[in-house]
């Protein structure tokens, strides 16, 4: 049990990859939406609340097969894509990336969500009075008294995303070295005659980055914390 | 300048309609809990949105509703002192009272930040949080950061309910010093008559969301 393997480090790097680009490219959407639902009063919201938390209730095999649908090349967002920004997803790790996004969007919404509920409504009145227009407020007061919750989805998201395996697999399979995960190398390696080992060494890879993402994230709050007070 | 209020507005079984204008100088706004005194000041700083009804000040119509105008309190330059201080927590005093001052910033006129600074006593305070304030100083920094927005007109939601009654006295001294040195017409609800006594100019009071008295100050006799 020395170093990574340089099968082991292309996995673990694909994963910190994908995850990292999942996590950073939902949260300007994720803080939009549960600013929406946490402060919008307007026809259509319930809708809206329903199909931010579809990929939480229904089979992640489900969500990655209708990704496979529109996404892919021949899928009508996935062809325009491809076709003007030269954007692939299909079989790519930009695909995986995508999946993983949409799988923990709803747990980043629900933080960020309750970060922003917990902002007093009054104190973005109090900025309207003093020249503030809504989105000012909402960047000058809410977002910055909603970090906490903002930080607490972030975790979430990242750690959500790290672990996808159902809607990757069913989107983008299981290539190694572009779409082969640590969870979906887990499962390879079980799936292999003698493939206990290399299995129970990727396990522990996957927690330990877990950890860390974990102990990062909560130095990071903290810092935040001190800096305020 | 003048502020002219015809508004019909209507909450659960709370209804409140009034006809009402103010001069220059200050207008005490007097009644029972319940007539309708926030809701009133709310409508002119544009938190609250009137199911009916104008609002005019100096000659700019704000609220118009049978013509579907209305502008948002951000575009009002109302200054607007809560019953609660609503300073931001995240921010120092510094922060706080200059909050609004880039907002408006294109606007001429209106007092220095070291004058507010040093009318208002706040020198002292200026680099810590709302949290370590005193009642009091949370107030005369909301009223600070208030008077930085350069505003037509000032509002003030009893200022002085949320600090202990040994602390007020040395709160009015202050906002006589603003009102001396700034002519800012200010509406001012009160339900203790002593606040305003010798200050108001003209006083209207309201009465389960209706005006039963408005006139000058002089006038108005307490039964």
């Amino acid at each position: 049990m020395t170093g990574l393997s340089s099968d082991e480090f292309t996995i673990v790097w694909l994963s910190l990859k994908v995850a990292a680009v999942a996590t950073i490219v939902s949260a300007i959407p994720a803080v939009a939406v549960a600013w929406v639902l946490a402060r919008g009063r307007f026809w259509g919201r319930g809708l809206l609340n329903v199909l931010v938390h579809m990929p939480l209730v229904i089979p992640p095999v489900v969500t990655g097969y209708f990704l496979l649908r529109v996404f892919g090349r021949r899928g009508p967002v996935g062809a325009w894509l491809e076709q003007y920004l030269g954007l692939q997803f299909s079989f790519r790790w930009t695909g995986a990336a995508l999946a993983a996004a949409v799988m923990s969007f709803p747990l980043v919404v629900r933080a960020i969500q309750l970060g922003i509920e917990n902002v007093d409504r009054r104190l973005e009145e109090s900025a309207g009075t003093l020249g503030a227009s809504p989105i000012w407020a909402f960047l000058t007061i809410t977002l910055p008294l909603a970090l906490p919750g903002l930080l607490a989805g972030l975790v979430i998201g990242f750690a959500k995303a790290l672990g996808e395996f159902g809607a990757t697999i069913a989107f983008v399979s299981n290539i190694p070295g572009e779409t082969q995960t640590l969870a979906l190398a887990i499962f390879t390696q079980l799936e292999r005659p003698g493939g206990d080992a290399a299995a129970m060494r990727l396990a522990w890879l996957s927690v330990g980055i877990s950890v860390l993402a974990l102990i990062a994230f909560e130095a990071l709050g903290r810092s935040f914390r001190r800096h305020r007070s | 300048m003048s502020l002219r209020i015809e508004v019909a507005h209507t909450a659960g079984d709370f209804a409140l309609d009034v006809h009402l204008s103010a001069g220059a100088g200050l207008t005490a706004l007097v009644g029972p809990s319940g007539s309708g005194k926030t809701t009133l000041l709310n409508v002119v700083a544009g938190v609250l949105r009137p199911d009916r009804g104008l609002v005019k000040l100096e000659g700019e119509t704000l609220v118009d509703t049978a013509a579907r105008l209305w502008t948002p309190p951000h575009a009002r330059q109302i200054g607007y002192v809560f019953q609660e201080h609503r300073l931001f927590p995240h921010m120092t005093v510094r922060q706080n009272l200059l909050y609004g001052r880039w907002f408006r910033r294109h606007v001429n006129g209106g007092p220095a930040p070291d004058d507010v600074i040093g009318l208002l006593n706040l020198g002292a305070l200026l680099g810590r949080r709302p949290m370590q304030l005193s009642g009091g100083e949370k107030q005369r920094v909301a009223l600070g950061r208030a008077l930085l927005t350069r505003p037509k007109l000032l509002l003030f939601d009893e200022p002085l309910a949320s600090i202990d009654q040994a602390h007020r006295e040395e709160i009015l001294p202050y906002l006589d010093r603003v009102r001396s040195e700034h002519a800012l017409p200010t509406v001012y609800v009160t339900h203790a008559w002593a606040e305003v006594a010798g200050r108001a100019t003209d006083v209207v009071e309201l009465s389960k969301g209706r005006v039963v008295f408005a006139g000058p100050a002089t006038d108005y006799h307490r039964s």
